[in-house]
């Protein structure tokens, strides 16, 4: 069972990573589109507020252009971590969404503080003993038990409004059995948790030997370690596989407002975009129409630059 | 209220109307207009014309015809499919890949982006309109008909010629506004997949609406422009309009063609010229009066802004783009300013940004800024009293969801209408509503198309209207203004108000933004705007 559980854990954590990394490039790696941003731009500062851009600026070539990261900060961090969009235009289903978002951020920060409390242990046991350790040994079950019962709460109301119309008519098979997936996951934990490891002890040590690769059994025996080991396992297994699936829209989101909504950079004669832009008109075209004729041979500039033909 | 049960009625009861929306399925509109039974309903359709186009709801905008034979049923399909594969492709499709294949990829089916169209929404809910249910059609097709994945997990779609002639139809069925892009948890774009489904149509089977092709881009580049206007006929037309512009402020005028060195060229949709000429009237007033270095340019496609191409055709949209940054480049302008329409606001300013390269990327403005500017320097003098009737205005969506363009016209309406008699429409701004006319339904009318817009695309527009003029006395007698700076949104909105006699009933008038500048300028002589239905 200990072996199973490492192994399980690190080819998950494997597994998740790659792929993420792998969206990231994919997204990331894409050619430059056209402009199509959405308004407001975050990043636009004060003007944000009404939706405004530097396009109201007179002669707008001619002055530095600003963008406050800043701005975007204030936009996106409340967005990812309230759902401030949905509240304000679906109400209903922020009521689930949030509480399941919600707490799977607060179960991955329960994560990353067990694997701290490991770390920490092993390289600076004083410092665990002391109030850390004692800070450690409070937020983890907070937070642990908190993300599981807000996640599951609100995986099992994403499922029965899934399972209602107009959702249900526009949902593959395949959104029903994700979310079946999280909250057996997630309530399986939970169950873990309550009955056989409510300070979360046993899911620190493992994460902590995780984090340190140290390869150990863990303390106990019985459900008291069975059932913590098979929570493990059953959460590990769902992280490694969000990034194969539409859920992966959290590392979507961030090219969609920034690649998108917000890519308002105005391409400036002589500027940095101009070469790639310039490569991309150089694209062969082969859509087939009469008045394009595409023939694979000749480029987006070939076609801009004539007339159409039909 | 006729609609469709699933998805998968696309592909089935050919020759059936999937929708069908009756006055009495609507929400009432405000008074002197809440009488749904008052209400015109939609014409029907001939039978000839549902004999020969593919069936999907009451109208009928882009005419594929019903194919005859088998192997023309297997064409349709497989041209659509190829098509779909171009799409995902970079060289041919770099254009839009990349929000294409986010919001290909990344919907949850929450819906959140349903209650922000006004379509669904003014259609009582009718499934066929509701933003998702193209998109999620496409989304089965790339995934089971293309990636060949499994319908378990991108769900199920049956795929048959009458699929895909009725989502080419449906995507005409969509103003392109983005509101629904704007509410997206997510980012997902269905107005994006909207104008990519008419890109396939377009671009690979060689579909799309006449009004927007043959009758549109197309006669641009071959004569000039969309309304059939050679650079002689627009010329002899402006002139025209410069002399009855004249008697009418006092003011002399005379607009510059093709002057080499000026600082200005001077791009209008050039409907403005054939539908309201006093707009280019007021135009050439205000900008000669401000003192201004400016042209207008009588190359082929360089008097006309408009660009359908970023409605349907990225093909086209670049070969316009190009026309109109080329004449600028022969005249040596230092800019290249817009009047007053949006999409040509949208098409040349930020689409075409990244299309214009080396001595084509010539700076574009707004006209609206420009305008903003002359009012800001106080070298036209304004007396906001002249225009002392109710005043509302109109966004259009491509100026302000689409470009962020939302103070300029507030601060000229603040310089030229008493601050008392402006009424914002709820909601304004980058949160505003599209007119109806927007994505080329403004110029399209074939069969019963306008029946169907006033009915469905426009109505959320007029209940607008009806609703910032709340409290007002409703007679011809008390004229009211809605201020829409844009050809095509004025198209849109002189359509419904005629559509709901709304000019006798209820003294609804409308016009553009420049007009309510020249009509408040002390130098020009009262009464610019006539109050006279055109």
């Amino acid at each position: 069972m200990t072996i199973l559980t490492y192994l399980v854990c690190y080819s998950a954590a494997a597994v998740f990573l790659v792929a993420v990394a792998i969206r990231i490039h994919g997204w990331a790696r894409m050619p430059m589109h056209l402009r199509w941003e959405l308004y407001p731009v975050a990043h636009e500062g004060a003007r944000a507020a009404y939706g405004g851009s530097y396009l109201e600026d007179s002669e707008w070539w001619t002055a530095p252009r600003r963008a406050s990261r800043w701005s975007e900060l204030r936009a996106i961090v409340p967005e990812v971590l309230f759902l401030v969009a949905l509240r304000e235009h679906n109400r209903q289903l922020w009521m689930r969404s949030f509480p399941f978002h919600f707490g799977l951020y607060l179960v991955a920060g329960c994560t990353i503080l067990m694997a701290a409390s490991g770390v920490l242990g092993a390289w600076l046991p004083g410092l665990v003993s002391g109030p850390v350790g004692g800070l450690l040994r409070v937020l983890i079950p907070v937070t642990g038990h908190a993300g599981l019962a807000l996640g599951l709460a609100g995986a099992i109301g994403l499922l029965q409004r899934r399972r209602q119309r107009p959702l249900r008519d526009y949902s593959a098979p395949m959104d029903t059995v994700n979310l079946v997936f999280f909250v057996i996951a997630l309530g399986f934990a939970l169950l873990a948790a309550w009955t056989v490891d409510r300070s979360l002890a046993t899911a620190t040590q493992l994460v902590g030997n995780l984090a340190t690769f140290t390869i150990a059994p863990l303390s106990g025996s019985g459900p008291a370690v069975v059932l913590p080991s098979l929570a493990a396992i059953l959460l590990a297994v769902l992280a490694a596989y969000i990034p194969f699936t539409h859920m992966s829209h959290f590392i979507g989101k961030y090219f969609a407002y920034h690649a998108i909504r917000w890519a308002d950079r105005p391409n400036l004669r002589g500027g940095p975009q101009e070469q790639e832009i310039n490569d991309l008109l150089d694209q062969p075209v082969s859509w087939s129409a009469p008045h394009i004729r595409g023939d694979g041979t000749r480029s987006w500039r070939d076609l801009a630059t004539k007339g159409s033909e039909e | 209220m006729k609609q469709p049960g699933s998805l998968n009625d696309m592909s089935r009861r050919p020759g059936q109307p999937l929708a069908q929306v009756a006055p009495l399925d609507q929400v009432p509109l405000p008074p002197p207009f809440d009488s749904l039974d008052d209400e015109p309903s939609i014409r029907a359709l001939s039978e000839q014309a549902r004999a020969s186009y593919v069936t999907l709801d009451d109208t009928i905008a882009v005419n594929i015809e019903r194919p005859q034979t088998a192997d023309e049923e297997r064409a349709l399909v497989s041209a659509f499919l190829s098509g779909l594969e171009k799409l995902f492709s970079v060289p041919d499709n770099w254009t839009f890949l990349q929000p294409l294949e986010m919001s290909i990829e990344h919907c949850a089916h929450c819906q959140t982006c349903s209650e922000a169209c006004h379509i669904f929404e003014e259609s009582g809910h009718n499934e066929l309109y509701r933003p998702t249910f193209r998109s999620e059609i496409l989304r089965r097709i790339y995934f089971k008909y293309v990636k060949q994945a499994s319908p378990l997990v991108h769900g199920d779609i049956d795929l048959n010629w009458e699929m895909v002639a009725r989502l080419i139809e449906l995507a005409y069925r969509c103003n392109l506004c983005r509101r629904c892009a704007q509410t997206c948890p997510i980012g997902v774009d269905n107005a994006l997949l909207s104008r990519e489904i008419r890109k396939i149509a377009s671009q690979e089977m060689g579909i799309a609406p006449r009004e927007l092709h043959r009758d549109g881009s197309v006669l641009q580049l071959a004569v000039g422009s969309s309304t059939g206007m050679t650079p002689l006929v627009v010329k002899d037309n402006i002139e025209f309009i410069d002399e009855d512009t004249a008697e009418r402020t006092g003011i002399s005028i005379k607009t510059p063609w093709d002057v080499v060195g000026a600082d200005i060229l001077l791009i209008h949709n050039a409907g403005e010229v054939m539908s309201w000429p006093e707009n280019p009237g007021a135009f050439a007033t205000i900008f000669t009066a401000a003192g201004l270095s400016w042209t207008m340019s009588s190359e082929i496609a360089a008097f006309d802004a408009i660009n359908y191409g970023v409605w349907y055709d990225d093909i086209q949209f670049a070969r316009v783009a190009v026309h109109h940054a080329a004449a600028a480049r022969r005249l040596g302008v230092r800019k290249i300013v817009i009047g007053e329409c949006g999409h040509a606001h949208k098409a040349l300013t930020v689409v075409a940004d990244r299309v214009l390269t080396g001595d084509l990327n010539i700076p574009r403005e707004s006209a609206l800024v420009v305008l903003r500017d002359i009012v800001r320097s106080g070298k036209v003098a304004f007396d906001a009293g002249r225009n002392d009737f109710p005043v509302t205005l109109h966004d259009p969506c491509n100026m302000v969801r689409l470009m962020g363009l939302v103070s300029p016209q507030r601060e000229i309406i603040d310089a030229v209408v008493p601050e008392a008699r402006f009424r914002e429409m709820a909601p304004h701004g980058v949160d505003n509503y599209c007119c109806g006319g927007g994505s080329g339904f403004a110029i399209m009318s074939g069969h019963n198309f306008a029946d169907w817009r006033h009915h469905l695309t426009g109505r959320r527009k007029f209940r607008q209207i009806l609703e910032a003029f709340a409290g007002e006395p409703m007679t011809q007698d008390q004229p009211k203004y809605v201020c829409a700076p844009c050809s095509n949104c004025k198209g849109q909105i002189r359509d419904i108000i005629a559509y709901y006699d709304a000019w006798e009933r209820a003294g609804i008038y409308y016009g553009g933004l420049v007009e309510l500048m020249v009509n408040a300028m002390v130098d020009a002589r009262p009464g610019f705007i006539d109050w006279e239905w055109h």
